[in-house]
C-alpha cells in the first residue's frame, strides 16, 4: 500500500452543490454519469482500498489510471492518480487525488485536493488547475439540472513544456 | 514564492450578458450571494458598494476597470473592524465566452504576508461562485454554507 505521509497538496479546489453526501459520492464513483461531467471519459473503480482505478476515453484508451487509497463512503475518496494518455507522463510518480465531500449548511461542500510527493513545478499543476473547475462545475450542473457542460480543453501548453523539462531531469529522483 | 494571491475558475451555462448583469446588480446579487446586495455597475473612479442582509455598508471600494461584459476590477478593503486596518487588495473578474456557457475567472490578490483577508475570501469565493452559478442555472442561490472555523479545520487537517 502506498504510504500517502509525504505527499504535500499543490492544487485545491472547493465547489458546493445543492445536492446530498450521497449523490456527490454516486457521481463521483459511477461508471455511467462519469461519463456526463468527465470529457466524455467514463471511470472504473473497484470499491475498495487498493482497488483499480481506471479513467478510459470513449474508445477504450486509457485515459488516467491508479489504486484506490481511501475508500469511505459518502465522504472520502482517495486515489492514485497517473496521466496515461500522454507518454510522457507516464514517467512521472503518481499524484494523490482526494475528494472530501461534507455537509455544509443546506448544500455539500466538494474539496478535490491533488497532492505531490516530490517538488513539481508550477507550470506542470497548470493542467489540473484547468481540468478540476471545468470537471467540477460540470459535475455540479449535471447534479443540480441533469444538464451537463460541454467544455472543451486543451491541455496547457505550459505544462506540456514543463513535461518535456521534468522527463529530462527527474526532479523526483534527487533527494 | 510569488505573491499571496487566489484564483478561483468556474463554468456557467449562461451568456457573458447575464454573468454580467448578475455579478453587478443589486437586485440579483441579492439573490445568491447570501443575502448582500452588491453594487458594481459604475464606471472607473465610482464606487462598488456592498451592504449586508441588515442593510449596512460593508464594502465602499474604487472600481478600477469596468469593460461590460468581460472585465471587471475592484478594490476590495471591507469595512469590517478585524480587517480594516488591510490596506485594500484587489478583484479581477473576467468572463470569456465558449460554445454555450461562460468561463468566469475570478483572481483576487495584492494582499500583504499573512492577510487575513485572503484567508476569508479562499472560503468565501468559492461559495459565492458556487451560488452564482446554481441562480443562473436552476434560478436559485444556494443556501449559506456554514462557515464555523472547526469545520474548516478538519477540512483542512486531512489534506
Amino acid at each position: 500500500m502506498i504510504d500517502t505521509a509525504g505527499f504535500k497538496p499543490k492544487t485545491v479546489y472547493v465547489i458546493y452543490i445543492a445536492s446530498t453526501l450521497e449523490k456527490v459520492w454516486q457521481a463521483l464513483t459511477d461508471h455511467e454519469l462519469s461519463q456526463k461531467y468527465f470529457h466524455g471519459s467514463l471511470l472504473e473503480i473497484e470499491p475498495k482500498v487498493g482497488g483499480d482505478f481506471v479513467v478510459r476515453f470513449p474508445d477504450g484508451r486509457v485515459n488516467v489510471k491508479g489504486n484506490v487509497v481511501e475508500w469511505s463512503p459518502p465522504r472520502r475518496l482517495a486515489t492514485t492518480w497517473t496521466v496515461e494518455w500522454i507518454p510522457e507522463l507516464r514517467e512521472l510518480p503518481p499524484c494523490l487525488v482526494s475528494y472530501d465531500i461534507e455537509q455544509s449548511g443546506d448544500c455539500v461542500r466538494l474539496t478535490v485536493t491533488e497532492a505531490y510527493q516530490w517538488d513539481v513545478p508550477e507550470a506542470m499543476l497548470s493542467g489540473g488547475r484547468s481540468g478540476w473547475p471545468a470537471i467540477l462545475s460540470s459535475l455540479k450542473s449535471v447534479l443540480e439540472t441533469g444538464k451537463p457542460l460541454g467544455i472543451e480543453l486543451e491541455p496547457p501548453k505550459e505544462m506540456m513544456e514543463a513535461v518535456q523539462q521534468v522527463v529530462a531531469t527527474k526532479p523526483w529522483l534527487k533527494r | 514564492m510569488g505573491k499571496p494571491s487566489f484564483v478561483y475558475v468556474i463554468y456557467i451555462a449562461s451568456t457573458p450578458e447575464k454573468v454580467w448583469q448578475a455579478l453587478i446588480d443589486p437586485n440579483m446579487t441579492e439573490q445568491y450571494w447570501f443575502g448582500f446586495r452588491v453594487a458594481a455597475g459604475g464606471k472607473v473612479g465610482e464606487y462598488m458598494t456592498a451592504r449586508d442582509p441588515a442593510g449596512k455598508e460593508v464594502h465602499r471600494d474604487v472600481i478600477l476597470e469596468s469593460d461590460p461584459p468581460r472585465r471587471l476590477v475592484y478594490a476590495w478593503h471591507p469595512l469590517y473592524d478585524e480587517f480594516k486596518h488591510e490596506r485594500p487588495s484587489r478583484v479581477t473578474i473576467e468572463l470569456v465566452p465558449l460554445k454555450d456557457q461562460v468561463r468566469l475567472t475570478v483572481e483576487h490578490d495584492d494582499f500583504d504576508e499573512g492577510s487575513i483577508v485572503l484567508e476569508k475570501i479562499s472560503n468565501g469565493w468559492p461559495a459565492v461562485l458556487s451560488s452564482l452559478k446554481s441562480f443562473l442555472e436552476t434560478g436559485r442561490g444556494l443556501a449559506a454554507p456554514s462557515w464555523s472555523g472547526q469545520d474548516r479545520a478538519t477540512a483542512e487537517a486531512r489534506v
